[in-house]
Protein backbone atom coordinates (compact mmCIF):
# COMPACT_ATOMS: atom_id res chain seq x y z
CA UNK A 1 0.00 0.00 0.00
CA UNK A 2 1.67 3.15 -0.95
CA UNK A 3 1.38 5.80 2.19
CA UNK A 4 -1.01 8.88 1.75
CA UNK A 5 2.50 11.35 1.21
CA UNK A 6 3.51 8.89 -1.78
CA UNK A 7 -0.03 9.01 -3.44
CA UNK A 8 -0.44 12.47 -2.97
CA UNK A 9 3.24 13.02 -4.95
CA UNK A 10 1.98 10.69 -7.59
CA UNK A 11 -1.18 13.12 -8.48
CA UNK A 12 0.53 16.25 -7.62
CA UNK A 13 3.10 14.76 -9.99
CA UNK A 14 0.13 14.72 -12.64
CA UNK A 15 -1.69 17.77 -12.02
CA UNK A 16 0.55 20.62 -10.80
CA UNK A 17 -0.95 22.94 -9.06
CA UNK A 18 -4.31 20.80 -8.07
CA UNK A 19 -4.89 21.90 -4.26
CA UNK A 20 -4.55 18.33 -2.28
CA UNK A 21 -5.32 19.04 1.15
CA UNK A 22 -4.29 16.05 3.95
CA UNK A 23 -7.37 16.22 6.67
CA UNK A 24 -5.76 14.77 9.67
CA UNK A 25 -7.63 11.60 11.61
CA UNK A 26 -6.97 11.90 15.89
CA UNK A 27 -7.98 8.59 15.92
CA UNK A 28 -5.84 5.23 16.47
CA UNK A 29 -7.12 3.84 13.21
CA UNK A 30 -4.70 5.57 10.99
CA UNK A 31 -7.14 6.86 8.40
CA UNK A 32 -6.21 10.38 7.03
CA UNK A 33 -8.50 11.82 4.44
CA UNK A 34 -7.28 13.41 1.21
CA UNK A 35 -9.67 17.01 0.83
CA UNK A 36 -10.13 17.39 -2.95
CA UNK A 37 -10.85 20.63 -5.14
CA UNK A 38 -14.68 20.17 -6.33
CA UNK A 39 -13.53 21.65 -10.13
CA UNK A 40 -10.67 19.39 -10.56
CA UNK A 41 -11.95 15.93 -8.46
CA UNK A 42 -13.64 14.29 -11.91
CA UNK A 43 -10.04 13.75 -13.56
CA UNK A 44 -8.20 12.96 -10.34
CA UNK A 45 -10.49 10.87 -9.29
CA UNK A 46 -10.06 9.17 -13.17
CA UNK A 47 -6.21 9.00 -12.36
CA UNK A 48 -6.45 7.22 -8.63
CA UNK A 49 -8.76 4.85 -10.79
CA UNK A 50 -5.82 4.03 -13.41
CA UNK A 51 -3.09 4.73 -12.64
CA UNK A 52 -1.12 1.41 -13.00
CA UNK A 53 0.30 2.22 -8.99
CA UNK A 54 -2.61 3.04 -7.39
CA UNK A 55 -5.32 1.36 -9.28
CA UNK A 56 -8.45 2.17 -6.90
CA UNK A 57 -10.48 0.64 -9.02
CA UNK A 58 -13.59 -0.01 -6.33
CA UNK A 59 -14.92 3.05 -4.42
CA UNK A 60 -16.71 1.21 -1.56
CA UNK A 61 -18.20 3.47 0.57
CA UNK A 62 -19.88 6.85 -0.54
CA UNK A 63 -21.49 9.20 2.09
CA UNK A 64 -21.97 12.38 3.34
CA UNK A 65 -21.81 14.03 6.19
CA UNK A 66 -22.82 17.77 7.64
CA UNK A 67 -21.10 20.08 9.75
CA UNK A 68 -23.08 23.18 10.30
CA UNK A 69 -21.14 26.52 11.19
CA UNK A 70 -19.40 25.64 14.64
CA UNK A 71 -17.84 28.17 16.61
CA UNK A 72 -14.54 26.47 18.71
CA UNK A 73 -12.72 28.42 21.92
CA UNK A 74 -9.20 28.92 21.66
CA UNK A 75 -6.30 30.21 24.11
CA UNK A 76 -4.57 32.89 21.80
CA UNK A 77 -1.89 34.89 23.44
CA UNK A 78 -2.38 38.70 23.31
CA UNK A 79 -0.63 41.57 24.75
CA UNK A 80 -2.07 44.12 26.48
CA UNK A 81 -1.50 47.12 29.12
CA UNK A 82 -3.17 46.10 32.19
CA UNK A 83 -2.77 48.52 35.00
CA UNK A 84 -0.30 50.63 33.33
CA UNK A 85 2.10 47.41 32.17
CA UNK A 86 2.11 46.05 28.45
CA UNK A 87 1.89 42.33 29.09
CA UNK A 88 1.52 39.03 27.17
CA UNK A 89 -1.58 37.48 28.32
CA UNK A 90 -3.59 34.46 27.44
CA UNK A 91 -7.59 34.84 26.51
CA UNK A 92 -10.20 32.39 25.37
CA UNK A 93 -10.86 33.78 21.57
CA UNK A 94 -13.60 32.36 19.60
CA UNK A 95 -13.29 31.31 16.00
CA UNK A 96 -15.93 30.81 13.50
CA UNK A 97 -15.58 27.38 11.51
CA UNK A 98 -18.25 27.96 8.33
CA UNK A 99 -20.81 25.29 7.78
CA UNK A 100 -20.33 22.76 4.78
CA UNK A 101 -21.31 19.31 3.77
CA UNK A 102 -19.05 17.03 2.73
CA UNK A 103 -18.92 13.90 0.10
CA UNK A 104 -16.34 11.23 1.82
CA UNK A 105 -15.58 8.77 -0.81
CA UNK A 106 -13.66 5.04 0.69
CA UNK A 107 -11.44 3.51 -2.12
CA UNK A 108 -9.92 0.44 -2.24
CA UNK A 109 -7.60 -1.47 -5.35
CA UNK A 110 -9.31 -4.86 -6.01
CA UNK A 111 -6.54 -5.41 -8.30
CA UNK A 112 -3.46 -4.80 -5.94
CA UNK A 113 -5.50 -5.41 -2.92
CA UNK A 114 -4.99 -2.02 -0.99
CA UNK A 115 -6.93 0.54 0.83
CA UNK A 116 -8.49 2.66 2.11
CA UNK A 117 -8.03 5.88 0.63
CA UNK A 118 -10.55 8.42 1.89
CA UNK A 119 -11.08 11.15 -0.34
CA UNK A 120 -13.56 14.12 0.40
CA UNK A 121 -15.10 16.69 -1.94
CA UNK A 122 -16.35 20.13 0.36
CA UNK A 123 -19.56 21.92 -0.50
CA UNK A 124 -19.10 26.16 -0.60
CA UNK A 125 -21.90 26.33 2.55
CA UNK A 126 -24.83 24.48 3.65
CA UNK A 127 -27.70 26.42 1.60
CA UNK A 128 -26.86 27.66 -1.54
CA UNK A 129 -23.67 26.52 -2.95
CA UNK A 130 -24.22 22.93 -2.59
CA UNK A 131 -23.16 21.42 -6.19
CA UNK A 132 -20.32 18.78 -6.11
CA UNK A 133 -19.20 16.49 -9.01
CA UNK A 134 -20.62 13.34 -9.54
CA UNK A 135 -18.27 10.11 -9.25
CA UNK A 136 -20.51 7.66 -10.72
CA UNK A 137 -19.15 8.43 -14.19
CA UNK A 138 -15.92 7.02 -12.89
CA UNK A 139 -17.34 4.14 -10.00
CA UNK A 140 -20.35 2.68 -11.10
CA UNK A 141 -20.59 1.85 -7.56
CA UNK A 142 -21.46 5.77 -6.24
CA UNK A 143 -24.93 5.39 -8.16
CA UNK A 144 -27.19 4.89 -5.39
CA UNK A 145 -24.80 6.12 -2.83
CA UNK A 146 -24.93 9.22 -4.01
CA UNK A 147 -28.93 9.74 -4.91
CA UNK A 148 -29.04 8.37 -0.91
CA UNK A 149 -26.35 11.64 -0.32
CA UNK A 150 -28.95 14.14 -2.47
CA UNK A 151 -31.70 12.54 -0.78
CA UNK A 152 -30.59 12.70 3.53
CA UNK A 153 -28.33 15.86 2.67
CA UNK A 154 -29.13 17.62 -0.01
CA UNK A 155 -25.66 17.80 -1.91
CA UNK A 156 -26.06 17.97 -5.67
CA UNK A 157 -24.18 16.52 -7.62
CA UNK A 158 -23.35 17.39 -11.24
CA UNK A 159 -23.12 14.56 -13.94
CA UNK A 160 -25.14 12.19 -12.37
CA UNK A 161 -27.11 9.84 -14.76
CA UNK A 162 -30.19 9.75 -12.38
CA UNK A 163 -30.48 12.43 -9.17
CA UNK A 164 -33.90 11.25 -7.83
CA UNK A 165 -34.62 10.47 -4.10
CA UNK A 166 -34.01 7.24 -3.20
CA UNK A 167 -35.06 6.35 0.57
CA UNK A 168 -37.32 9.51 1.33
CA UNK A 169 -40.72 9.63 -1.58
CA UNK A 170 -40.14 12.78 -4.57
CA UNK A 171 -42.71 15.29 -2.83
CA UNK A 172 -40.55 14.90 0.99
CA UNK A 173 -39.31 18.62 0.56
CA UNK A 174 -36.37 18.53 3.68
CA UNK A 175 -33.27 16.34 4.08
CA UNK A 176 -33.72 13.67 7.32
CA UNK A 177 -29.65 13.46 7.99
CA UNK A 178 -28.62 17.11 8.58
CA UNK A 179 -27.93 17.85 12.26
CA UNK A 180 -31.02 21.16 12.30
CA UNK A 181 -33.87 18.75 10.44
CA UNK A 182 -36.61 18.51 12.97
CA UNK A 183 -38.52 16.04 12.54
CA UNK A 184 -42.08 16.26 11.70
CA UNK A 185 -44.74 15.36 13.83
CA UNK A 186 -45.67 12.15 13.14
CA UNK A 187 -49.25 12.40 13.72
CA UNK A 188 -49.25 15.69 11.03
CA UNK A 189 -47.03 14.24 8.56
CA UNK A 190 -48.85 13.98 5.13
CA UNK A 191 -46.85 12.36 2.77
CA UNK B 1 -50.77 7.49 -0.16
CA UNK B 2 -46.55 7.57 -1.14
CA UNK B 3 -46.41 9.23 -4.23
CA UNK B 4 -44.93 6.86 -7.12
CA UNK B 5 -41.47 8.13 -8.77
CA UNK B 6 -42.20 9.46 -12.29
CA UNK B 7 -42.19 7.20 -15.04
CA UNK B 8 -39.76 7.95 -18.00
CA UNK B 9 -40.71 6.31 -20.99
CA UNK B 10 -38.02 4.15 -22.55
CA UNK B 11 -37.01 5.75 -25.77
CA UNK B 12 -39.08 3.94 -28.35
CA UNK B 13 -35.81 3.07 -30.94
CA UNK B 14 -36.55 -0.05 -32.47
CA UNK B 15 -40.13 -1.05 -30.80
CA UNK B 16 -42.34 1.71 -32.80
CA UNK B 17 -44.92 -0.57 -34.10
CA UNK B 18 -46.04 -1.80 -30.80
CA UNK B 19 -46.46 -1.08 -27.29
CA UNK B 20 -44.54 -1.88 -24.11
CA UNK B 21 -46.29 -2.70 -20.78
CA UNK B 22 -45.18 -1.69 -17.91
CA UNK B 23 -45.21 -4.09 -14.89
CA UNK B 24 -44.90 -3.41 -11.50
CA UNK B 25 -43.31 -6.08 -9.23
CA UNK B 26 -43.55 -5.37 -5.55
CA UNK B 27 -43.59 -4.51 -3.24
CA UNK B 28 -45.79 -6.90 -2.10
CA UNK B 29 -44.64 -9.32 -4.55
CA UNK B 30 -43.65 -12.86 -3.01
CA UNK B 31 -40.21 -13.04 -5.59
CA UNK B 32 -39.18 -9.51 -3.85
CA UNK B 33 -37.90 -10.39 -0.94
CA UNK B 34 -39.58 -7.89 1.37
CA UNK B 35 -41.17 -4.84 0.35
CA UNK B 36 -39.32 -3.79 -2.73
CA UNK B 37 -40.32 -2.65 -6.24
CA UNK B 38 -38.76 -3.32 -9.56
CA UNK B 39 -40.53 -1.25 -12.25
CA UNK B 40 -39.86 -3.21 -15.39
CA UNK B 41 -40.85 -2.53 -18.66
CA UNK B 42 -41.37 -5.39 -20.70
CA UNK B 43 -41.37 -5.92 -24.97
CA UNK B 44 -44.04 -9.13 -24.89
CA UNK B 45 -42.05 -10.98 -22.69
CA UNK B 46 -38.54 -8.94 -22.84
CA UNK B 47 -37.21 -6.66 -20.46
CA UNK B 48 -36.27 -3.94 -22.04
CA UNK B 49 -35.71 -1.59 -18.63
CA UNK B 50 -35.93 -2.09 -15.14
CA UNK B 51 -36.23 0.74 -12.52
CA UNK B 52 -35.87 -0.49 -8.55
CA UNK B 53 -37.80 1.49 -6.10
CA UNK B 54 -36.72 1.56 -2.43
CA UNK B 55 -37.89 2.91 0.76
CA UNK B 56 -40.30 1.23 1.89
CA UNK B 57 -38.59 0.19 5.25
CA UNK B 58 -36.88 2.95 5.63
CA UNK B 59 -36.55 4.37 9.45
CA UNK B 60 -33.36 6.46 9.44
CA UNK B 61 -31.54 4.12 11.62
CA UNK B 62 -28.49 6.33 10.82
CA UNK B 63 -30.20 9.00 12.31
CA UNK B 64 -31.24 7.01 15.35
CA UNK B 65 -27.77 5.85 15.89
CA UNK B 66 -26.72 9.67 16.26
CA UNK B 67 -28.70 10.55 18.78
CA UNK B 68 -28.09 7.16 20.84
CA UNK B 69 -24.67 6.08 22.86
CA UNK B 70 -22.42 3.79 20.82
CA UNK B 71 -23.69 0.82 22.85
CA UNK B 72 -26.91 1.06 22.42
CA UNK B 73 -26.94 0.95 18.37
CA UNK B 74 -25.72 -2.84 18.94
CA UNK B 75 -28.71 -4.02 19.40
CA UNK B 76 -30.08 -2.14 16.02
CA UNK B 77 -27.59 -3.02 14.29
CA UNK B 78 -29.24 -6.56 14.69
CA UNK B 79 -31.65 -5.60 12.70
CA UNK B 80 -30.14 -4.09 9.48
CA UNK B 81 -29.80 -8.21 8.10
CA UNK B 82 -32.19 -9.53 10.58
CA UNK B 83 -30.81 -12.72 9.01
CA UNK B 84 -27.26 -12.33 9.92
CA UNK B 85 -27.39 -10.42 12.99
CA UNK B 86 -23.78 -11.92 14.70
CA UNK B 87 -21.76 -10.52 11.56
CA UNK B 88 -23.69 -6.99 11.40
CA UNK B 89 -22.75 -7.06 15.12
CA UNK B 90 -19.38 -7.80 13.93
CA UNK B 91 -19.29 -4.99 11.63
CA UNK B 92 -19.79 -2.58 13.69
CA UNK B 93 -17.68 -3.47 17.16
CA UNK B 94 -15.37 -3.78 14.58
CA UNK B 95 -15.31 -0.05 13.59
CA UNK B 96 -15.72 1.39 16.83
CA UNK B 97 -12.57 -0.79 18.01
CA UNK B 98 -10.23 0.94 15.16
CA UNK B 99 -12.10 4.13 16.04
CA UNK B 100 -11.36 3.64 20.17
CA UNK B 101 -7.87 1.56 19.55
CA UNK B 102 -9.06 -1.62 21.30
CA UNK B 103 -7.97 -4.81 21.55
CA UNK B 104 -9.93 -8.47 21.34
CA UNK B 105 -8.51 -11.57 23.70
CA UNK B 106 -8.18 -14.44 21.70
CA UNK B 107 -10.75 -16.55 22.75
CA UNK B 108 -13.28 -13.72 21.66
CA UNK B 109 -12.00 -13.62 18.28
CA UNK B 110 -12.62 -17.67 17.83
CA UNK B 111 -15.70 -17.16 19.03
CA UNK B 112 -16.49 -14.20 16.34
CA UNK B 113 -15.05 -16.93 13.81
CA UNK B 114 -17.42 -19.08 15.15
CA UNK B 115 -20.38 -17.62 15.48
CA UNK B 116 -19.52 -15.47 11.79
CA UNK B 117 -19.25 -18.83 9.70
CA UNK B 118 -21.71 -20.03 10.90
CA UNK B 119 -23.85 -17.36 10.20
CA UNK B 120 -22.79 -17.55 6.68
CA UNK B 121 -23.72 -21.50 6.47
CA UNK B 122 -26.94 -20.74 7.29
CA UNK B 123 -27.43 -17.34 4.74
CA UNK B 124 -26.47 -19.52 1.92
CA UNK B 125 -27.91 -22.22 2.57
CA UNK B 126 -31.61 -20.14 2.78
CA UNK B 127 -30.62 -18.13 -0.32
CA UNK B 128 -30.17 -21.10 -2.19
CA UNK B 129 -33.06 -22.68 -0.76
CA UNK B 130 -34.99 -19.47 -1.41
CA UNK B 131 -33.20 -19.18 -4.60
CA UNK B 132 -34.67 -22.77 -5.73
CA UNK B 133 -38.11 -21.55 -4.47
CA UNK B 134 -38.18 -18.70 -7.22
CA UNK B 135 -37.23 -21.05 -9.67
CA UNK B 136 -40.62 -23.45 -9.40
CA UNK B 137 -38.98 -26.01 -6.30
CA UNK B 138 -41.90 -25.00 -4.32
CA UNK B 139 -40.96 -25.88 -0.42
CA UNK B 140 -38.58 -29.32 -0.22
CA UNK B 141 -34.99 -27.60 -0.52
CA UNK B 142 -35.90 -24.38 1.35
CA UNK B 143 -37.33 -26.17 4.49
CA UNK B 144 -34.36 -28.58 4.41
CA UNK B 145 -32.37 -25.58 4.38
CA UNK B 146 -34.73 -24.26 6.93
CA UNK B 147 -34.06 -27.32 9.02
CA UNK B 148 -29.98 -27.20 9.45
CA UNK B 149 -30.60 -23.15 9.71
CA UNK B 150 -33.07 -24.31 12.94
CA UNK B 151 -30.19 -26.29 14.85
CA UNK B 152 -27.44 -23.20 14.14
CA UNK B 153 -30.54 -20.73 15.74
CA UNK B 154 -31.03 -23.40 18.56
CA UNK B 155 -26.42 -22.67 19.04
CA UNK B 156 -27.32 -18.79 19.20
CA UNK B 157 -30.14 -18.97 21.60
CA UNK B 158 -27.75 -20.66 23.81
CA UNK B 159 -24.97 -19.16 23.55
CA UNK B 160 -27.13 -15.22 23.48
CA UNK B 161 -30.47 -15.87 25.04
CA UNK B 162 -32.00 -15.03 21.19
CA UNK B 163 -32.49 -16.45 18.10
CA UNK B 164 -32.10 -14.01 16.00
CA UNK B 165 -31.48 -10.80 17.18
CA UNK B 166 -28.66 -11.95 19.36
CA UNK B 167 -27.08 -8.26 20.63
CA UNK B 168 -23.89 -10.61 21.41
CA UNK B 169 -20.74 -8.75 20.62
CA UNK B 170 -19.28 -6.04 22.34
CA UNK B 171 -16.77 -3.35 22.00
CA UNK B 172 -13.52 -5.45 23.10
CA UNK B 173 -15.00 -9.26 22.68
CA UNK B 174 -18.49 -10.78 23.44
CA UNK B 175 -21.04 -10.49 26.30
CA UNK B 176 -20.69 -13.56 27.59
CA UNK B 177 -18.94 -17.23 27.71
CA UNK B 178 -19.52 -20.35 25.84
CA UNK B 179 -21.91 -22.23 28.01
CA UNK B 180 -20.73 -25.91 28.96
CA UNK B 181 -21.14 -28.26 25.81
CA UNK B 182 -21.71 -25.48 23.69
CA UNK B 183 -18.42 -26.57 21.33
CA UNK B 184 -19.60 -30.26 21.49
CA UNK B 185 -22.69 -29.08 19.89
CA UNK B 186 -20.96 -26.50 17.20
CA UNK B 187 -19.10 -29.79 16.33
CA UNK B 188 -22.21 -32.45 15.75
CA UNK B 189 -23.81 -29.17 13.61
CA UNK B 190 -20.81 -28.99 11.48
CA UNK B 191 -20.88 -32.54 10.91
CA UNK B 192 -24.47 -32.84 9.92
CA UNK B 193 -23.92 -29.64 8.10
CA UNK B 194 -21.74 -31.75 5.33
CA UNK B 195 -23.81 -34.56 5.02
CA UNK B 196 -26.87 -31.85 4.36
CA UNK B 197 -24.82 -30.49 1.96
CA UNK B 198 -23.74 -33.46 0.00
CA UNK B 199 -27.51 -34.28 0.29
CA UNK B 200 -28.99 -30.97 -1.07
CA UNK B 201 -26.48 -30.86 -4.27
CA UNK B 202 -26.86 -34.87 -4.93
CA UNK B 203 -30.83 -33.65 -5.30
CA UNK B 204 -30.51 -30.45 -6.53
CA UNK B 205 -26.73 -28.82 -8.17
CA UNK B 206 -27.07 -31.35 -11.21
CA UNK B 207 -30.62 -31.26 -11.96
CA UNK B 208 -31.41 -30.17 -15.36
CA UNK B 209 -34.09 -27.49 -14.48
CA UNK B 210 -31.71 -25.76 -12.20
CA UNK B 211 -29.33 -25.61 -15.35
CA UNK B 212 -31.38 -25.14 -17.43
CA UNK B 213 -33.25 -21.99 -15.97
CA UNK B 214 -29.50 -20.63 -14.33
CA UNK B 215 -26.79 -21.41 -16.72
CA UNK B 216 -26.29 -18.03 -19.11
CA UNK B 217 -29.12 -16.36 -17.31
CA UNK B 218 -27.96 -12.88 -15.64
CA UNK B 219 -24.58 -12.62 -16.58
CA UNK B 220 -22.40 -10.19 -14.67
CA UNK B 221 -19.38 -9.18 -16.68
CA UNK B 222 -16.48 -9.11 -14.61
CA UNK B 223 -15.01 -5.11 -15.11
CA UNK B 224 -18.68 -4.49 -14.38
CA UNK B 225 -18.62 -6.01 -11.43
CA UNK B 226 -15.43 -4.57 -10.16
CA UNK B 227 -16.61 -0.82 -11.33
CA UNK B 228 -20.25 -0.96 -9.49
CA UNK B 229 -18.98 -1.95 -6.13
CA UNK B 230 -20.44 -5.67 -6.42
CA UNK B 231 -18.68 -7.40 -3.05
CA UNK B 232 -19.66 -11.30 -1.78
CA UNK B 233 -20.59 -14.38 -3.53
CA UNK B 234 -21.45 -12.27 -6.64
CA UNK B 235 -18.48 -10.79 -6.98
CA UNK B 236 -16.33 -14.13 -6.88
CA UNK B 237 -18.99 -15.64 -9.01
CA UNK B 238 -17.82 -13.02 -11.71
CA UNK B 239 -14.12 -14.27 -11.12
CA UNK B 240 -12.50 -11.86 -9.30
CA UNK B 241 -10.60 -13.01 -6.46
CA UNK B 242 -11.31 -10.65 -3.73
CA UNK B 243 -12.18 -11.97 -0.19
CA UNK B 244 -12.24 -9.15 2.94
CA UNK B 245 -11.11 -12.28 4.91
CA UNK B 246 -8.04 -12.72 2.97
CA UNK B 247 -7.50 -8.70 2.18
CA UNK B 248 -8.03 -7.52 5.47
CA UNK B 249 -7.13 -10.52 7.47
CA UNK B 250 -9.40 -8.87 10.07
CA UNK B 251 -9.82 -10.56 12.86
CA UNK B 252 -7.79 -13.67 12.89
CA UNK B 253 -8.42 -15.08 9.70
CA UNK B 254 -4.35 -15.50 9.31
CA UNK B 255 -4.74 -18.57 11.10
CA UNK B 256 -7.34 -20.83 8.70
CA UNK B 257 -6.55 -22.35 6.02
CA UNK B 258 -9.40 -21.91 3.31
CA UNK B 259 -10.26 -21.46 -0.21
CA UNK B 260 -12.01 -18.94 -1.76
CA UNK B 261 -13.92 -20.33 -4.41
CA UNK B 262 -14.32 -18.55 -8.02
CA UNK B 263 -16.85 -18.74 -10.71
CA UNK B 264 -15.95 -18.66 -14.08
CA UNK B 265 -19.04 -16.91 -16.22
CA UNK B 266 -20.75 -14.66 -13.34
CA UNK B 267 -24.29 -16.06 -14.37
CA UNK B 268 -26.93 -17.38 -11.89
CA UNK B 269 -25.88 -20.67 -11.75
CA UNK B 270 -22.57 -19.67 -10.74
CA UNK B 271 -23.59 -17.31 -7.73
CA UNK B 272 -25.39 -20.04 -6.57
CA UNK B 273 -22.71 -22.85 -7.07
CA UNK B 274 -19.78 -20.21 -5.41
CA UNK B 275 -22.44 -20.55 -2.21
CA UNK B 276 -22.70 -24.15 -2.03
CA UNK B 277 -18.25 -24.50 -2.37
CA UNK B 278 -18.36 -21.42 0.50
CA UNK B 279 -20.52 -23.19 2.66
CA UNK B 280 -18.18 -26.10 2.30
CA UNK B 281 -14.63 -23.90 3.16
CA UNK B 282 -17.04 -22.54 6.09
CA UNK B 283 -17.09 -25.91 7.38
CA UNK B 284 -13.35 -26.25 6.82
CA UNK B 285 -12.79 -22.83 9.26
CA UNK B 286 -15.52 -23.90 11.81
CA UNK B 287 -13.75 -27.26 12.19
CA UNK B 288 -10.13 -25.40 12.72
CA UNK B 289 -12.02 -23.39 15.35
CA UNK B 290 -13.83 -26.02 17.63
CA UNK B 291 -10.70 -27.66 17.57
CA UNK B 292 -8.09 -24.37 18.53
CA UNK B 293 -10.20 -22.16 20.44
CA UNK B 294 -8.16 -21.32 23.56
CA UNK B 295 -9.57 -20.60 27.33
CA UNK B 296 -9.22 -17.24 28.73
CA UNK B 297 -10.97 -13.76 29.10
CA UNK B 298 -13.18 -12.99 26.07
CA UNK B 299 -13.86 -9.46 27.21
CA UNK B 300 -10.81 -6.83 27.25
CA UNK B 301 -10.30 -4.94 30.69
CA UNK B 302 -9.47 -1.67 28.79
CA UNK B 303 -12.53 -2.44 26.94
CA UNK B 304 -15.38 0.71 27.75
CA UNK B 305 -18.69 -0.38 27.28
CA UNK B 306 -21.06 2.70 29.16
CA UNK B 307 -20.11 6.07 28.13
CA UNK B 308 -17.84 5.74 25.62
CA UNK B 309 -16.62 8.99 24.26
CA UNK B 310 -14.05 8.15 21.37
CA UNK B 311 -11.36 10.75 21.29
CA UNK B 312 -12.28 12.70 17.49
CA UNK B 313 -11.66 11.21 15.05
CA UNK B 314 -12.81 8.99 12.20
CA UNK B 315 -12.84 5.43 11.13
CA UNK B 316 -13.88 2.12 8.77
CA UNK B 317 -13.93 -1.02 9.53
CA UNK B 318 -15.45 -3.26 7.21
CA UNK B 319 -15.96 -7.40 7.05
CA UNK B 320 -16.84 -10.28 4.31
CA UNK B 321 -20.41 -10.57 5.61
CA UNK B 322 -22.54 -13.17 4.15
CA UNK B 323 -23.62 -10.81 1.76
CA UNK B 324 -20.43 -8.64 0.50
CA UNK B 325 -18.98 -5.73 2.10
CA UNK B 326 -20.54 -5.05 5.37
CA UNK B 327 -18.62 -1.57 6.50
CA UNK B 328 -19.22 1.00 9.30
CA UNK B 329 -17.92 4.36 9.30
CA UNK B 330 -17.84 6.57 12.42
CA UNK B 331 -16.76 10.16 13.36
CA UNK B 332 -16.34 10.99 16.81
CA UNK B 333 -16.39 14.72 18.30
CA UNK B 334 -15.61 13.50 21.14
CA UNK B 335 -19.34 13.13 22.85
CA UNK B 336 -21.11 10.22 23.65
CA UNK B 337 -22.82 9.85 20.54
CA UNK B 338 -20.74 9.48 17.13
CA UNK B 339 -21.32 12.56 15.09
CA UNK B 340 -21.91 10.37 11.99
CA UNK B 341 -22.89 7.14 11.92
CA UNK B 342 -22.49 5.29 8.42
CA UNK B 343 -23.63 1.58 7.49
CA UNK B 344 -22.01 0.70 3.96
CA UNK B 345 -25.22 -2.45 3.41
CA UNK B 346 -23.84 -4.57 0.80
CA UNK B 347 -27.21 -5.64 -0.49
CA UNK B 348 -27.98 -2.09 -1.29
CA UNK B 349 -24.95 -1.34 -3.22
CA UNK B 350 -25.09 -4.69 -5.31
CA UNK B 351 -28.43 -4.12 -6.50
CA UNK B 352 -26.40 -1.12 -8.99
CA UNK B 353 -26.24 -3.74 -11.08
CA UNK B 354 -29.81 -5.34 -11.23
CA UNK B 355 -30.72 -3.60 -14.70
CA UNK B 356 -27.27 -4.63 -16.06
CA UNK B 357 -28.07 -8.02 -15.31
CA UNK B 358 -31.84 -8.53 -15.97
CA UNK B 359 -31.53 -6.92 -19.63
CA UNK B 360 -33.27 -9.24 -22.66
CA UNK B 361 -34.41 -11.59 -19.79
CA UNK B 362 -37.90 -12.68 -19.84
CA UNK B 363 -40.00 -11.94 -16.48
CA UNK B 364 -39.11 -15.15 -15.00
CA UNK B 365 -35.87 -14.73 -14.67
CA UNK B 366 -36.14 -11.54 -13.39
CA UNK B 367 -37.40 -13.02 -10.18
CA UNK B 368 -33.99 -15.31 -10.15
CA UNK B 369 -31.50 -13.07 -10.69
CA UNK B 370 -32.76 -10.78 -7.76
CA UNK B 371 -32.85 -14.45 -5.85
CA UNK B 372 -29.47 -14.64 -6.93
CA UNK B 373 -28.20 -11.14 -6.05
CA UNK B 374 -29.70 -11.94 -1.91
CA UNK B 375 -30.78 -8.59 -0.66
CA UNK B 376 -32.75 -8.00 2.83
CA UNK B 377 -34.45 -5.21 2.13
CA UNK B 378 -34.07 -4.33 6.28
CA UNK B 379 -30.58 -3.50 5.41
CA UNK B 380 -31.06 -2.06 2.25
CA UNK B 381 -33.53 0.78 3.24
CA UNK B 382 -32.01 0.98 6.82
Amino acid sequence: MPTLEQIIARVAAAFPGARLEVVPNGSPSNQPSLLLEPGRAVEIAKFLRDDPELRFDYASNVTGVDWPERTVKERVKVRRVIEGVEKETEELAERKIPGCLEAVYHLYSMALGHGPLVIRLRTGNRADRVVLPSLTPVWRSCEFQEREIFDLFGIQFEGHPDLRRILMWDNFADHPMRKDYVAADAQEATP
Amino acid sequence: MIAAPEFQAPSRGGFADHDLMEVAMGPHHPSTHGVFRMNVVLDGETVVKLTPVFGYLHRNHEKIAEKNSYLASIPYTDRLDYICSMTNNWAYVLSVEKLVGLGVPERAEYIRVLVGELTRLFNHACLAGFLLQDMGALGTPLMYAFREREKILDLFEALSGSRMMCNYMRFGGCRCDLPDGWLEEAGKVVAGFDSFLDEFEALLSENEILRARSQGVGVLPRELAVNAGVTGPGLRASGVNYDIRKVDQYGIYNRFKFRVPLGARGDVFDRYMVRILEMRESLAILRQAVRDIPAGAILDPKAKLRNLRPKPGEAYGRIEAPKGELGFYLISDGGPAPWRYRIRPPSFVNLTVLEDMCLGHTIADVVIILGSVDIVLGEVDR
